[in-house]
């Protein structure tokens, strides 16, 4: 531990961190500790539950690191989820698991530059229109070729590994995304980003290529989905275009993230953990009235909390903090 | 021959629910997301129409383009008037209204599955065969391509030659200077977002008369809308119509010839091309 000195202010820092920074490592460690001891504890539906919140927390957290800053609503989550997925189905004979996360990774970065180099050039609105259409066209020329190559509508996808296996996976995948998000947030990167979100013309006029930045970045989130949905693929012994590339995913993704906040790094899991849970409930007991629930949830996010759970906690601590001050 | 026909027919109503939601965005700068909802509640309204009272439903959009109106006027009130009061930017006013009208789409296709349920549903009207040039055709095609055409000639007249078109002309250019000279632009945005959706709710009318449609199908409406009005060029009229033309036969092409399970991926073929080389759209003018 060393002592250094900032404008005459006293801090001490621990390789490089500030106290404040410490102590979040610290308590990320400790809840990912705990997380991991689940499939101790249950290996029904508690550890189902937790994969899929898992899931929702890496997919969530992931497109929060590029949608935050930037403010582009990407809907491509479930195109990225479900090229990962088909990656491993298809690959599964030749190549072994590990290799074949890779190539999802590398093939989800791929595609989300190519997305990019189209569309992040141009206004919000054509972005969100082009990741709108994307996994239902990327699902009809799956379909498509499957069914003209002469192969059933679907991959069989059979190995060992089991559902406790998928959930230490995940927590893996989620820690790294939250090391990247916090790497991010302190480069140069970030920086720029956050400029981008704040004042395009701003951030262009002080010579940051605006493009590229977003590009990359929306290349590490797209990335990371599709790692997911390799991930995931052996949660189902068959997959199929429908199940792969369920529109339904992105929006709950965007969902998520929003309503927990999605200008923190640790926002989206605080939406996800609740809104799981919700979900999980209605399409149990409503299943006719999901796009109702969805309907109102966006609605919510929009009118009400507009920067989500975070927002609010940010709003009353600051109201405290006045509160305090006075007394 | 049959493919250009039929291509043109489909092109025909296309062009209506494109105009509906260029009038949208152009005038009322709102991005609506439940365009296509709009236009399934037209084809609902039509189906019941017919099916319960035996109107016919060319007549039923009497009906269903006042009460259109008026929803949409109301949801730009309630819904959309809020958001561009509070909105710091236009980037802001965008993502809050496609979040909005998003929400806005889900509600409408779960009131109408709770209303209607998952099913498909079609009616049959006029499937008499029409010949031209020694083939025939549905008589219901033609129907409604010709009444779409009627509505979309009369709105480009009356966009380009009555005073409240001009005012929205004025508008969609530039709102702040139509403010300044004296055009009331509130009450203008809300006026086009209405008269918007009831333009798509006719061309749902008008849809349901040759095609299936369920509660859920607005979506691919809506993405086809958006490709149309982005490739046309967001404010220009003419490219809309053009590029609906162009979507239509390339749909019927492209199913006819490859895969009918392939409609919306030529349309987004179509998209790429376009913003790769031309991303003000077709007749849009470049921005600086």
């Amino acid at each position: 531990m060393r002592r250094r000195y900032y404008g005459g202010r006293r801090r001490w820092e621990f390789v490089g961190m500030t106290r404040r920074e410490l102590y979040g490592l610290l308590t990320g460690i400790i809840i990912f500790a705990l997380a991991s001891l689940l499939p101790l504890v249950n290996t029904g539906y508690g550890l189902s539950l937790g994969v899929t919140i898992a899931m929702y927390t890496v997919l969530s957290t992931s497109w929060a690191l590029f949608s935050g800053p930037t403010h582009y609503i990407s809907l491509a989550t479930a195109a990225f989820f479900g090229l990962g997925m088909y990656v491993v189905g298809g690959g599964l004979e030749m190549y072994p698991f590990p290799i074949l996360i890779l190539i999802a990774a590398g093939v989800g970065a791929v595609l989300a530059g190519f997305i990019g180099i189209a569309t992040l050039r141009l206004s919000g609105v054509y972005f969100v229109i082009f990741t709108l259409g994307l996994a239902e066209l990327i699902r009809q020329l799956v379909t498509w070729g499957q069914t003209t190559l002469g192969t059933s509508s679907g991959l069989y996808v059979l190995t060992n590994i089991d559902e406790k296996m998928i959930y230490w996976q995940l927590l893996v995948l989620a820690a790294f995304v939250y090391l990247i998000g916090w790497w991010i947030n302190r480069s140069k990167l970030g920086f720029a980003l956050r400029i981008i979100g704040n004042d395009e013309k701003v951030a262009a006029h002080s010579g940051i290529n605006t493009a590229l930045v977003k590009v990359l970045l929306f290349m590490v989130s797209g990335s990371i989905a599709a790692v997911t949905g390799a991930l995931l693929a052996p949660r189902w012994t068959y997959i199929e275009p429908t199940i792969a590339f369920s529109p339904m995913l992105s929006f709950l993704v965007v969902i998520m993230a929003l309503i927990g906040g999605a200008h923190r790094l640790w926002g989206p899991v605080l939406g996800v953990v609740p809104f799981a849970l919700v979900w999980d409930l209605i399409t149990a007991k409503f299943p006719n009235q999901t796009a109702l629930m969805l309907g109102i949830a966006f609605l919510l996010i929009v009118y009400a909390i507009p920067h989500g759970f975070i927002g609010l906690g940010e709003k009353y601590w600051a109201k405290y903090k006045v509160w305090r001050d006075r007394a | 021959m049959d493919i250009i026909i039929i291509g043109m027919l489909l092109g025909g109503a296309y062009a209506l629910m494109a105009m509906g939601l260029q009038l949208q965005y152009g005038v009322a700068r709102i991005m609506n997301l439940a365009n296509g909802e709009m236009l399934v509640a037209g084809s609902f309204a039509a189906f019941w129409i017919f099916t319960g009272y035996q109107y016919s439903p060319v007549l039923s959009i009497v009906i269903v383009a006042p009460l259109a109106f008026g929803a949409n006027w109301l949801i730009y009130k309630i819904f959309m008037r809020p958001l561009v009061k509070r909105a710091k930017s236009e980037g802001q006013l965008e993502v809050d209204s496609i979040l909005s009208t998003f929400g806005q789409s889900f509600i409408l296709v779960g009131l109408m599955l709770a209303l209607f349920g998952g099913e498909y549903f079609s009616y049959s009207y006029l499937e008499e065969p029409f010949e031209i040039m020694g083939e025939a055709y549905e008589l219901n095609r033609i129907i409604a391509f010709l009444f779409s055409a009627v509505l979309c000639g009369s709105l480009y007249f009356w966009l380009n030659r009555t005073r409240l078109g001009l005012t929205f002309r004025a508008v969609s250019v530039n709102a702040e200077a139509a403010g300044l000279v004296g055009i009331n632009v509130p009450r203008a945005a809300a006026l086009a977002f209405g008269i918007g959706g009831a333009v798509t709710a006719s061309g749902g009318a008008l849809l349901s008369m040759f095609l299936t449609f369920d509660a859920s199908v607005g979506v691919i409406f809506t993405m086809k809308a958006l490709v149309i009005v982005i490739m046309g060029g967001v404010r220009d009229i003419r490219g809309t119509i053009l590029i609906a033309f162009v979507l239509g036969l390339a749909e019927t092409a492209v199913a006819s010839l490859i895969d009918p399970g392939l409609t919306l991926a030529a349309a987004y073929f179509l998209f790429i091309i376009i913003l790769l080389f031309r991303p003000e759209g077709l007749f849009g003018r470049r921005s600086v």
